[in-house]
């Protein structure tokens, strides 16, 4: 049952072959064995999910349900639940319980999802490899040496290991699909503006995006059914009718023929996604998957995103100056931690701070406090913001041309625990190929394609144009009708 | 460009975030090898590209000049460091 799809899972559910509480007690079990491994989860509240699970058993009985009724789903502990403690990976929230629901989890609860816990991440999203959290690392299910990547490490760990059937994250530059690539598991980064932040701990506002993970691409479909909407709470919530984004999975494009689902399909192959620094493992299994998709029908042709190269030193002014003004909220004044020894009132707010925020939340503040700074402004904030304009314009040139873009999801395989912790800009670089579609604003995914080095999972992205999800989860979806990477599970789970 | 001691100290101040001298050091050579790799960006002429601030163009909404929000100052300072009849306290900035 651990291994079902949701719709299997749904099927179960309404069949009464399983009740939602026996489902979440099925999960809550294995988190509780797979945590002294993987320390996928910051807080399980047992109690609360199999109540929850108790109430979608009601509505299932009553006839009362849809495809998510009493389907227990992890959040990333970025997003408030109420009555949860509610981290964000940090010291400073570490006894922060949530007076309120964030709009996603209002909508996933009243559709009848338990909160099954809330995940590990890096510390307010910033990393890469999960290492940042207060709560200590989370390791990668495939190999326990191995980081999970982030910052959302621990919804994709959980969802690889099979310790939640779905899980919810966030990506500001790549953090729902680099772990999902490292991980070995589907995620979905939506268009900007589809799923409301209200009640998501905010790092980077022009950037930060919610969305799903799951095993493949119906999964996110469902999820993202679930998750999007507009709220008025978000003034970037883009008020548009709602989608069914399961509509395209069977037939992304009309009138193919058989065995050809992708026939007309053009995919672009972005020559700097290709190029030096990817790893040579990943690049073949990248383009054995593509062969797969021209198997399929699709063509593929490279296309041209020069500015592509400039998005990590733009991303590094754009992120930490809108973190560095976030993050200014947490002053030990009205929630969050306070120094237990300090002066004056500018004393306290400095030893609270220093006391609770780790090195790389840190290190973000300040250079976004530099880059703001009097003097400094216009040569790195604007001067960012024109790079944003050239890499969102090489975007729009490519979509003029193809329907999709792919490519790898990230240079190499998951790294060893360490590996990276020192040289904070190689740990940067690991969201090369991710950042460019945050700083424009667009859809894009990544899905399990095979193994590369030690056996780890290679990931491969998708990237649409503005409001393609659903055919881009189509086009997952017939790829993962025809392959069987989004079903592999780690050894021993 | 490369930043001095002093001027991490400045930074840190203005973001109020207490750091020691040791610390200053490492976080001032760490600042250093991320500000030469964004570098790389300043040496792009692109003086007649309109700054992209958002990924779309939005408007701010306007709603109707009503409450929407109940009082749930106790829900809210239930989590807070600390309060007296409520509010919140702080040490005095005012004698």
């Amino acid at each position: 049952m651990h291994n079902a799809s949701l719709r299997e899972l749904a099927d179960a559910l309404a069949a009464k072959r399983i009740s939602a509480v026996e489902l979440a007690g099925l999960f809550l079990g294995r988190i509780a064995s797979a945590q002294p491994d993987l320390n996928a989860f910051v807080t399980v509240d047992r109690e609360r999910t199999l109540a929850a699970a108790r109430a979608a058993d009601a509505r299932i009985a009553r006839g009362d349900h849809g495809p998510l009724t009493g389907i227990p789903i992890a959040h990333k502990d970025i997003w408030c639940a109420s009555g949860w403690r509610t981290t964000c990976g940090s010291r400073m929230l570490a006894n922060f319980t949530s007076p309120y629901d964030a709009h996603m989890i209002e909508r996933l609860l009243a559709a009848g999802a338990p909160i099954l816990g809330k995940c590990n991440m890096d510390e307010f999203a910033m990393g890469s490899s999960n290492e940042t959290s207060w709560f200590g690392p989370v390791r990668n299910p495939w190999h326990k040496a191995f980081v999970p990547g982030g910052s959302s490490g621990g919804s994709a760990a959980a969802v690889a290991a099979r310790l939640a059937p779905a899980a919810t994250g966030t990506d500001t530059g790549g953090s729902i699909r680099q772990p999902a690539a490292l991980c070995g598991v589907s995620g979905l980064k939506p268009t900007y503006g589809i799923v409301s932040r209200y009640g998501m701990v905010a790092f980077a506002s022009s950037l930060d995006q919610g969305g799903p993970f799951g095993k493949g691409a119906e999964d996110l479909a469902l999820l993202l059914n679930g998750m999007a909407g507009f709220d008025a709470r978000d003034s970037t919530s883009l008020e548009r009718a709602p989608e069914d984004y399961t509509r395209l999975l069977d037939r992304p494009f009309a009138d193919t023929p058989a065995g050809r689902p992708l026939a007309g399909l053009r995919i672009g192959l972005p020559k700097q996604y290709f190029g030096a620094g990817l790893g040579a493992e990943v690049a073949q299994t990248v383009e054995t998957a593509l062969e797969e998709m021209r198997k399929l029908g699709a063509t593929t042709r490279e296309v041209d995103l020069p500015s592509s190269d400039l998005a990590v030193p733009a991303y590094y002014v754009i992120a930490p100056a809108e973190a560095s003004s976030n993050l200014s909220r947490f002053d030990g004044v009205r929630y969050g931690h306070r120094a237990e020894q300090y002066g004056d009132l500018i004393d306290m707010y400095c030893r609270s701070r220093a006391e609770g925020f780790g090195p790389e939340v840190k290190r973000r503040i300040l250079i976004g406090t530099y880059v703001l700074s009097h003097g400094y402004y216009d040569a790195y904030y604007v001067q960012a913001q024109r790079i944003r304009r050239l890499i969102a314009d090489d975007f729009a040139r490519a979509f003029r041309e193809v329907d999709v873009i792919a490519g790898p999801t990230s240079p190499s395989v998951a790294f060893e625990l360490g590996a990276k912790t020192a040289d904070p800009v190689q740990m940067y670089l690991n969201d090369i190929y991710t950042i460019p579609a945050n700083l424009a604003g667009l859809p894009g995914m990544s899905i399990p394609c095979g193994f590369g080095e030690k056996d780890l999972p290679v990931g491969l992205q998708l990237v649409g144009d503005y409001f393609s999800e659903a055919k881009m989860l189509g086009v997952a979806h017939q790829y993962q009708r025809a392959t069987d990477w989004h079903r592999r599970v780690p050894p021993g789970y | 460009m490369s930043l001095q001691l002093d001027e991490v100290k400045r930074i840190a101040m203005l973001a109020r975030i207490a750091v020691s001298d040791a610390e200053a050091a490492s976080v001032r050579d760490q600042l250093n090898d991320i500000f030469a790799m964004i570098e790389k960006m300043q040496a792009v002429e692109a003086p007649g590209v309109a700054p992209m601030a958002h990924a779309q163009d939005v408007m701010l909404r306007l709603r109707d000049d009503a409450v929407t929000e109940s009082d749930r100052h106790q829900a809210f300072q239930a989590i807070a460091p600390q309060t007296e009849a409520g509010l919140y306290l702080v040490p005095r900035v005012i004698d």
